[in-house]
Parts: structure tokens; sequence; C-alpha cells
């Protein structure tokens, strides 16, 4: 079998998964994405950084930590006919908070109330329309970064206008959604395939729950209820291998926060006695369906 | 495990460098916080890793 694994650079993640591999006698080629120049005018009979033609491999795995360069390159290789993990349709929802609020809403699966405007002065009404506190997110982005949550006027003006100058394009995009007042903390979910294989809570002080910004992992049971709100939603952007994010609205219930497509795991393995880089790969082995 | 000694590119501090990090690895700088990218083993070489850019995350 020959996979090859496309990265940036290589993470705790990447490093876990190669060792998945190795133990089904798998040796993935690593891919660097600053080392690809596709001639997308040509096909996969062209030499991937490996010096070997892309045609003969049996899947990319894409686990860039650069959405973007992770999300082209899937274009071109699928484009190509070559089986991916995740596709590059799913990545292009998921890599973007409005696509995937549209894919949650047209699946009719329980998201925060999102609107979308475009100037500042829109972007105040939708605001006021979401109600205080409202929360601001950059369309693209991870990790927690730009968020703003926006207590009153005094606030939304200010950020707004510095989104407006200081800001490319891209942050002239306002996604406003309500502030969902959750517990202390949010659900990480680890959906693979049709299986949701795992999931932590992260809790913190700080209203921004990710690991990356000192969130606190610890299990959190795959109950059916959960379950089921992770499917639908994986499905919802096309499947694959999906960390959902989930919160817990007043009365308990549960709302599609984000859906990541190259998710990070090194916090959730230990608390959750799962070993998600194994099932992540066997997963991947078995879709394809190529003997080591 | 046993660790190989580098030095930092930035503030010459002591790296620790397990026996089993990979080409295109990051590691941190455990005296300045600078995080560096390991680009080749035999012989070792080490480079400042890029910034962090918008785009970067899962």
């Amino acid at each position: 079998m020959r996979v090859a694994l496309l990265v940036t650079h290589i993470r705790a993640e990447e490093k876990l998964l190669l060792a998945a591999f190795n133990n089904r006698g798998v040796s993935p080629d690593i891919m660097l994405d600053r080392e690809l120049n596709f001639d997308v005018t040509a096909g996969a009979e062209q030499l991937a950084p490996s010096g070997i033609a892309w045609e003969t491999y049996d899947v990319v795995f894409e686990r860039c930590i650069s959405t973007s360069r992770g999300m082209y390159a899937l274009a071109v290789l699928n484009s190509w006919g070559l089986p991916s993990y995740n596709t590059y349709e799913t990545a292009a929802i998921c890599s973007d908070k409005l696509r995937t609020s549209i894919a949650l809403a047209r699946h009719g699966i329980p998201q925060p109330h999102t609107r979308l405007a475009f100037t500042p002065k829109s972007a105040m009404t939708a605001i006021e329309d979401v109600e205080y506190p409202a929360v601001l997110k950059p369309v693209t982005g991870s990790w927690g970064r730009l968020l703003a949550r926006v207590h009153n006027r005094d606030s939304a003006e200010a950020i707004l206008e510095h989104r407006q100058t200081l800001g490319d394009y891209n942050h002239h995009i306002y996604y406003v959604q309500e502030y969902v007042d959750k517990p202390g903390r949010d659900i990480r979910a680890f959906v693979v395939g049709e299986r949701t294989i795992a999931a932590i809570y992260r809790a913190s002080n700080h209203w921004i729950t990710n690991t990356a910004r000192g969130g606190m992992a610890s299990n959190c049971p795959v109950t059916a209820t959960l379950h089921e709100i992770c499917l639908r939603a994986a499905r919802a952007v096309g499947g694959g291998i999906l960390a959902i994010d989930l919160l817990e609205d007043a009365a308990g219930n549960y709302v599609v926060n984000e859906i990541n497509h190259t998710m990070e795991f090194r916090n959730s393995s230990e608390p959750t006695g799962v070993n998600i880089a194994q099932e992540v790969v066997d997963f991947v082995i078995e879709r394809i369906g190529v003997t080591a | 495990m046993t660790e190989q000694s580098h030095l930092c590119l930035v503030c010459d501090g002591e790296l620790d460098i397990p026996d089993d990090v990979m080409e295109n690895e990051l590691i941190v700088c455990p005296e300045c916080g600078s995080e560096l990218e390991i680009i080749s083993l035999h012989p070792f070489q080490l480079e400042l890793a890029p910034e962090v850019e918008e785009d970067w995350g899962e």
C-alpha cells in the first residue's frame, strides 16, 4: 500500500499517525507542502516530491497545518482521481465557517444562531439581531484566533472599525453568532467514518476553550445522543475523519459549533483511552482496501 | 530515550533533541521559547520555524 502523507511540518499527531501506519506494515511517503509544484494542466503521471508519480499512490492523507495549502493540494489531487482523506469538498466546507454553517443548516443540525453581513453597518444590525453578547469570528482560522465576544454597542463599534480598517478583505466578511452560555466547557468529538470513536470535554475559565489556548481535556462519554448529532454533522460536510466541536446550551442540548478536517488529537487519546491515531489509520487502510 | 545536545539558533541555549526526532519536526528552545524546525538529521541542521500564518490550525 502506497500512502502519501501531506504535511506542513511533522507535529505530534503526524508522528503518532506514522507509528500507527508502521504498526500495519505501511511506511507513508512524507510530502512537504512547501515542495509541491503541480502542473495543473497535466495529470497524475507527474512526479510527486518523492520522485514517484502521483498516480502510483493509493491514497493521499492530508495533514497540513496550513489550511489553504492542504485544501488546494486536495483540489488538484482529487481532480486527478486520487483518493484522499479528507476530500477536497469536505476540506473546503470545514475550512470555511460560513460554508459549514450552511451545510449544517441545510441538514437541520442544531447550531448557534448565525448571521452574515458585509459592512460594519449591516454587521452592527446582525450583532443586535443575535443580541448581546454576540460572537464575531473570521470565516477562516483556527485555534481561537481573532474571536471576539461583544457585550455592547460600544465594543461592537470598536471591533467592527478595527476589522474594517486593519483587516484584509477576509475580515470584511462579518460572521456573527449568538453567544452560547455553555457550562465552562465544550465538547470535541472524533468521528471516523460512521463511528464516533471518542470525545473530550475542553474545560476552561476562559470563554475560548481550545486546548491550543489552555483548555483542559477530560473524557466525555459518547452517548447515543452525542453520536447521533456528530454523525449527522459529519455526513453534512461529506464525512471522513473529522473532529466535531459542540456546545451545550442552557437547556443541555447540543449545538454544533464547528467541524475540523485536519484535527489535532495529541491531548485526547490519554483522557479517552482511545488510540485515535490507530483508529484513523485502520479506517484509511480498510477504506482503501489495498493490502500492505 | 537518550538525547543529543545542540544550540539554539536564537539564544545559543542548549536544546535537548530526543533520539526519535524526525526531519521537519518542530522543537521549542527551553530557554528562549523560539520555535525551530529540524530540516536535516544527517547532517543535523536547524532553521527558525516559519511564523504562524492566519490559516494555520486544525
